[in-house]
């Protein structure tokens, strides 16, 4: 059955490497070709474990098709598809490969059922999502993807380690639900939870996603966190842990994100808050909690990419993406700008648009699990996100002060990728049944309920009052131009003083075990010059005593002497009389 | 070249936009008498709980920020020196 049929993620990588190959339409065409190829492999592919093959007496799957893995299957490709759209007109092939290698190795990751094939796929997203991070090729991205590609081999190697350990342990290298107990789960667990971003493992996303070049950072976005909190989803689904880690989540980096002034930044943030939300809801670990997270990952990652992708738009067109330099583009951009709105009503959960739909789920769960705290902070958090994703974001972009720039809408393929995203968006909104069926489990659950909408506008509505009023009264924090330290902070400043340190502690011991040392080999070779001398002096004088000189003559032989044996100037006769009388006196005394 | 839009470049506008909006709040205060309520805690049978903590959430979260930014605020070229 499916021995005609590729594994995605092979296709995807197998085919990326023909693209530098061609030209225009042709390679536009075929690299649009790509994801709609693997959609139709996953819409008909059968339940269970294909694509298996041995290498060195481990079994590798390639193909580990359930519900669960099918969703995120199909959201990625999409999402892929909608990346490739919005960088068609990208002349850099180098972004072009590494997006769509990146986005194969995603879908390995999602399907794969070992641990080698799991490992092989992850470290190849990382390698892979790195070139879309330098591929603007500045200096700061330079840093900042040297900086993201370090952290992730070194979650990587937890994750290796974890994976060797738990090999030895259950001697088979499958794995499923793993749950926290043992050094294996919790290296795993470390390793998985950095590629989430997972507080206090979060510092790279910030610090590299918004480097990206306007269309890169779409791809960015979606796969690598999405595809751990899948992992998170099959491997550790109901661990209390996660709940708090979310909790801390949500509620953090909401505060960076409003004092932020680079929207991919701010974005950045927000994106951290919502896989909060996913976190808690697998946490929590019941049927609707996990289905809440896989929906909101699902509907996240398409009004992530918008809101990236409006982003990228203005980027593209203006130069800037700061908050103090741009402001009142809606005249001249109205499509980026209303795609914008659509993306940040989705992000704060309006009703009628996806967050609503998917975010509840969770928020109802923990209803459920009578976790008064963690609703409260979800509460507080989903009106922080209207906040700063649903007003700031599209606010100060697209209204706010008039920077006088006058960019229009980017190109059609630009504006064709973020209008399919958008009409996502409302559709999974209007109509959240079709994405329901998607789920891994099978629970009834109504979003539109009077006293949910209700709830819910008045939560968002009231948090855009605050808005308007701190904004009018002037006590809003202005946006200024700075940075804002975060954990990063540690390997960056903290890093690089521990080098100063080591640098002047190590260098200034060298300089004083020379100094020693010096001393030492100096001491000695005078030591030893002194024997010598005092041996030639010995024998000279006795040889002139016995030739008769005496009183001044001697003296001033003597010095003379001393002062050519001393600086090293004694004639060569002198020396080798010397030195074979030395072999002499030894030869005798022995 | 499109003509621009400018809506928003009218005071009156804008002042018909915040009425709009000021007046949505009060709708939606009423229709909570209307709907069936399924409270999930005890705190949320209060009416209007939802309006009165999502205004204070974002007030605190403003307010919390302000004192954030005094810590960790740096200037651009922090890391590059």
């Amino acid at each position: 059955m499916t021995g005609n049929l590729l594994p995605p993620a092979l296709i995807f990588i197998a085919a990326a490497l023909l693209i530098p190959f061609l030209r225009g339409r042709t390679k536009a065409m075929y690299m649009l070709l790509i994801p709609v190829v693997s959609f139709t492999i996953l819409m008909k592919i059968p339940m269970g474990n294909t694509w298996i093959c041995d290498f060195w007496g481990y079994t590798l799957i390639m193909g580990r098709i359930d519900k669960l893995s099918l969703v995120f299957g199909y959201i990625f490709t999409i999402m892929a598809f909608l990346g490739v759209l919005f960088a068609l007109k990208v002349k850099d092939d180098l972004q072009h490969v590494s997006a769509i290698v990146y986005a194969g190795a995603t879908l390995g990751v999602v399907f794969a059922g070992d641990f080698l094939t799991l490992y092989l796929f992850w470290e190849i997203m990382a390698v892979s999502s790195t070139f879309l991070i330098i591929a603007s090729r500045t200096d700061a991205a330079r840093k900042a993807g040297f900086r993201y590609i370090l952290v992730h081999l070194v979650g990587g190697l937890f994750l290796l380690a974890g994976i060797v350990l738990y090999i030895q342990q259950t001697g088979t290298t499958a794995f499923d639900y793993i749950g926290l107990s043992g050094t294996a789960s919790y290296l795993i667990f470390i390793g998985i939870a950095l590629n989430a971003a997972a507080i206090p493992l979060h510092a790279w996303l910030p610090d590299a996603y918004p480097m990206g070049t306007p269309t890169s950072t779409v791809f960015l976005s979606a796969f690598t966190t999405k595809s751990a909190v899948y992992l998170l989803i099959r491997t550790f689904p109901g661990t209390e842990l996660l709940i708090w880690i979310g909790a801390f989540m949500v509620f953090v980096p909401i505060f960076y994100a409003v004092l932020e002034n680079d929207i991919r930044r701010v974005l950045a943030y927000s994106l951290l808050n919502q896989i909060g939300f996913m976190l808690v809801g697998t946490g929590i670990g019941s049927q609707l909690a996990l289905n809440g997270a896989v929906a909101h990952a699902f509907c996240h990652i398409l009004y992530k990419g918008l809101l990236f992708m409006a982003a990228g738009s203005v980027l593209q067109m203006t130069g800037k993406i700061k908050c103090t330099e741009i402001g009142g583009l809606y005249k001249t951009m109205p499509l980026t700008c209303l795609f914008c709105i659509v993306g940040a009503a989705s992000i704060s959960a309006f009703p009628l648009f996806s967050g609503f739909v998917s975010k509840s789920m969770v928020v109802t769960a923990t209803v459920n699990e009578n976790l008064v705290l963690v609703y409260l902070i979800l509460q507080f958090a989903s009106a922080g996100v209207f906040h700063h994703a649903g007003i700031k974001v599209p606010f100060f972009t697209f209204f706010g002060h008039d920077a006088g720039i006058r960019a229009k809408d980017p190109s059609w393929n630009m504006v064709l990728a973020m209008g399919i995203a958008a009409f996502a968006c409302i559709f999974i909104g209007v109509f959240p049944q079709p994405l329901y069926n998607l789920l891994p489990f099978t629970v009834e659950y109504i979003p539109y309920t009077g006293a949910h909408v209700v709830g819910q506008l008045q939560l968002l509505m009231f948090g855009a009052l605050a808005f308007a009023l701190l904004i009018l009264s002037g006590y809003y924090p202005p946006e200024i131009k700075s940075i804002n330290l975060d954990v990063d902070w540690t390997y960056r400043k903290l890093g690089s003083a521990a080098y100063r340190t080591l640098d002047t502690a190590l260098n200034a011991a060298n300089r004083r075990a020379e100094t020693i040392l010096m001393a030492l080999v100096k001491g000695f070779s005078r030591f030893f010059l002194q024997i010598i001398v005092h041996m030639a002096l010995f024998f000279s004088v006795n040889l002139w005593l016995v030739q008769g000189y005496r009183d001044k003559h001697l003296a001033l032989k003597k010095q003379r002497l001393y002062m050519d044996l001393v600086h090293g100037s004694l004639p060569i006769g002198m020396g080798a009389a010397v030195a074979v009388s030395f072999v002499i006196l030894v030869y005798v005394l022995t | 070249m499109k003509k621009e839009l400018t809506i928003f470049d009218k005071p009156k506008n804008v002042k018909i936009l915040l009425r709009c909006f000021y007046g949505s709040l009060v709708v939606l205060l009423i229709a909570e008498f209307f709907i069936h309520p399924h409270p999930a805690f005890y705190f949320e049978q209060i009416k209007g709980f939802s309006a009165v903590y999502g205004f204070f959430s974002c007030v605190l979260l403003i307010f919390l920020a302000k004192i954030l930014r005094l810590m960790v605020m740096k200037k651009e070229d922090y890391y590059d020196r």
